[in-house]
């Protein structure tokens, strides 16, 4: 076993917010909000749009500092985005060995470049650019760069929310599944309550800006889960009715 | 329902032929970008020659086509149209190179450091706006004659807009790519060279074009006052021994060449890595 070195099992790894406050000059985006993710968890924002998801995780990675509170993370933290994370001027190939510049040893990159290609399924188009390939393609690469090296937590994005609805339904499979043979810490912002009711471990419903935990909710049910699995629809619902969306339909 | 609908249009029972479009159009377009610029190459020659034929210009100002492919002939067995070939590309090159090596590094700096944007990019406007030409007393008083003032012509004139070019190619740069450069620890020349440089290429190389072309039109004009060889001081030459003829040949030469240097740097724009820049 090479100590360390290929990730196919979980460090400790934590995030930890604290009372934490910012305001974008005088317009305050997120008040007193305090959170812990634990090592392995699988935690999804959801919150209407505009009401600070992104700035969260742009606190998590380091991008943008709190006006107010703390923040404590330990592991090596990857981002995936929307979309056009990618670098254009290199290969699928080179995209993903950006994820294993840590490595130092030249064979042992090689081996888990190739067992990456293997798990994302994408060995043919290796050379290619990543105009080249379609939108589910690109964030499956994303995806492998992310998960290469000595990454710890995966800060997402709505990574699949550029994509068609089929596409994004087949993802959310494919990132389970990468998920259960690389283990990471993860925390994913999404518009979509399907999406969190499928992959969470724990939703955490946000309100309108400034950003506040309206509900937090555990789903314990295996995954991967099925669109009509019991527990996903119970959780769809709770999510609907905290963000206030049933209600408004109704009337 | 579709079919049927077809039939009763174009009464017939019969399989519509499969599509082939896009192999004949693309045969066609291959064949027309072939003759179509020959057809207008030989208009253009056949007005030259009636123009010449009825005299609508006086002859010593208007050289008829036959005069100047004898004159062309004249000056490449005599050797001077290949020697001022020679010497006006290496001028070029000399230059263009010079203003390259410092023009891309400049740019780039300037892109990455608001501070100096705000610090130099006045001037830097300024210079760029001041034709080259403005220069030539100055260059010949501090080169004298030779290659030297048209080197520097072909540098302030081809400078300026390759920095600001590069400039404003890395001041775009999508911020997503410094951010996820800032994941996989990307820093300070190696985020220069791996990132920043890779995003700005393409345009880069556009940039590259557009000031040849800037620099192929100013040594013509270099030369005419600055050397005793070159293209430039071909036509110069012509012009004051009212060889008209000789001068257009030198013309034809130079657009000529000018074409085919173009065609030659725009072969860098199909290097698999700046694809992308130029197909989005």
């Amino acid at each position: 076993m090479f100590a360390g070195a290929m990730k196919d099992r979980l460090n400790n790894s934590r995030l930890v917010l604290q009372d934490v406050s910012l305001s974008f000059g005088t317009m305050p985006v997120i008040q007193n909000l305090s959170l812990t993710v634990n090592s392995g968890e699988f935690v999804v924002m959801v919150g209407p749009s505009g009401c600070g998801k992104t700035t969260i995780l742009n606190l998590l990675s380091g991008y943008m500092r709190p006006g107010l509170g703390s923040i404590k993370t330990e592991g090596v933290i990857r981002t995936v985005y929307q979309q056009d994370g990618l670098f254009p001027w290199l290969t699928v190939s080179e995209n993903i060995s950006m994820g294993l510049r840590s490595l130092k040893d030249s064979v042992h990159r090689e081996k888990e470049l190739r067992s990456l290609f293997e798990l994302i399924r994408l060995e043919d188009f290796k050379n290619n650019y990543p105009h080249e390939l379609s939108g589910g393609m690109r964030q499956r690469v994303e995806l492998a760069r992310a998960l290469a090296g000595d990454s710890d937590i995966l800060l997402m994005d709505e990574p699949f929310s550029a994509l068609d609805y089929q596409t994004r339904l087949r993802m959310r499979y494919e990132l389970i599944r990468l998920l259960e043979n690389r283990p990471r810490t993860v925390v994913f912002v999404t518009h979509d309550i399907e999406e969190a009711a499928q992959l969470a471990d724990r939703v955490l419903v946000l309100s309108k800006r400034p950003a506040t935990i309206l509900q937090e909710l555990q789903i314990t049910s295996l995954k991967p889960r099925d669109l009509t699995d019991g527990e996903v629809i119970k959780a769809t619902r709770i999510i609907l009715e905290k963000l206030g969306v049933l209600q408004e339909a109704i009337i | 329902m579709k079919g049927k609908s077809d039939r009763t249009l174009f009464n017939s029972g019969q399989a519509p032929a499969l599509v082939q479009n896009k192999p004949v159009a693309y045969k066609t377009r291959r064949w027309r970008i072939l003759v179509l610029p020959l057809i207008v190459f030989f208009i253009l020659l056949l007005t030259w020659y009636l123009l010449v034929r009825f005299n609508i210009f006086p002859s010593y100002a208007m050289p008829s086509p036959g005069a100047v492919a004898r004159s062309f002939w004249e000056d490449v067995k005599s050797g001077t149209l290949i020697n001022d070939i020679v010497a006006s590309l290496w001028r070029v090159a000399v230059g263009f190179i010079i203003s390259a090596l410092l023009g891309i590094p400049a740019g780039l700096w300037l892109g990455q450091h608001i501070t100096a944007r705000q610090a130099f990019l006045p001037i830097l406007n300024f210079l760029r706006f001041l034709s080259p030409l403005a220069w030539i007393p100055f260059a010949i008083l501090w080169f004298h004659i030779g290659d030297k003032p048209a080197v520097f012509l072909i540098f302030m004139a081809t400078f300026f807009p390759l920095a600001l070019a590069t400039m404003s190619a890395v001041a775009t740069i999508p911020a997503i790519y410094f951010r996820v450069a800032k994941d996989y620890n990307y820093k300070g020349f190696e985020l220069l060279t791996k990132v920043t440089f890779p995003a700005v290429l393409p345009q880069i190389i556009t940039a590259l074009r557009v000031s040849y072309g800037i620099s192929w039109i100013v040594i013509v004009a270099a030369e005419m006052v600055g050397c005793q060889d070159g293209l430039g001081y071909g036509i110069w030459e012509a012009r004051n021994g009212l060889r008209l003829d000789s001068a257009a040949g030198y013309m034809i030469v130079i657009g000529l060449l000018g074409m085919a240097i173009d065609r030659f740097l725009s072969q860098f724009s199909k290097l698999p890595n700046v694809r992308w820049g130029y197909e989005r």
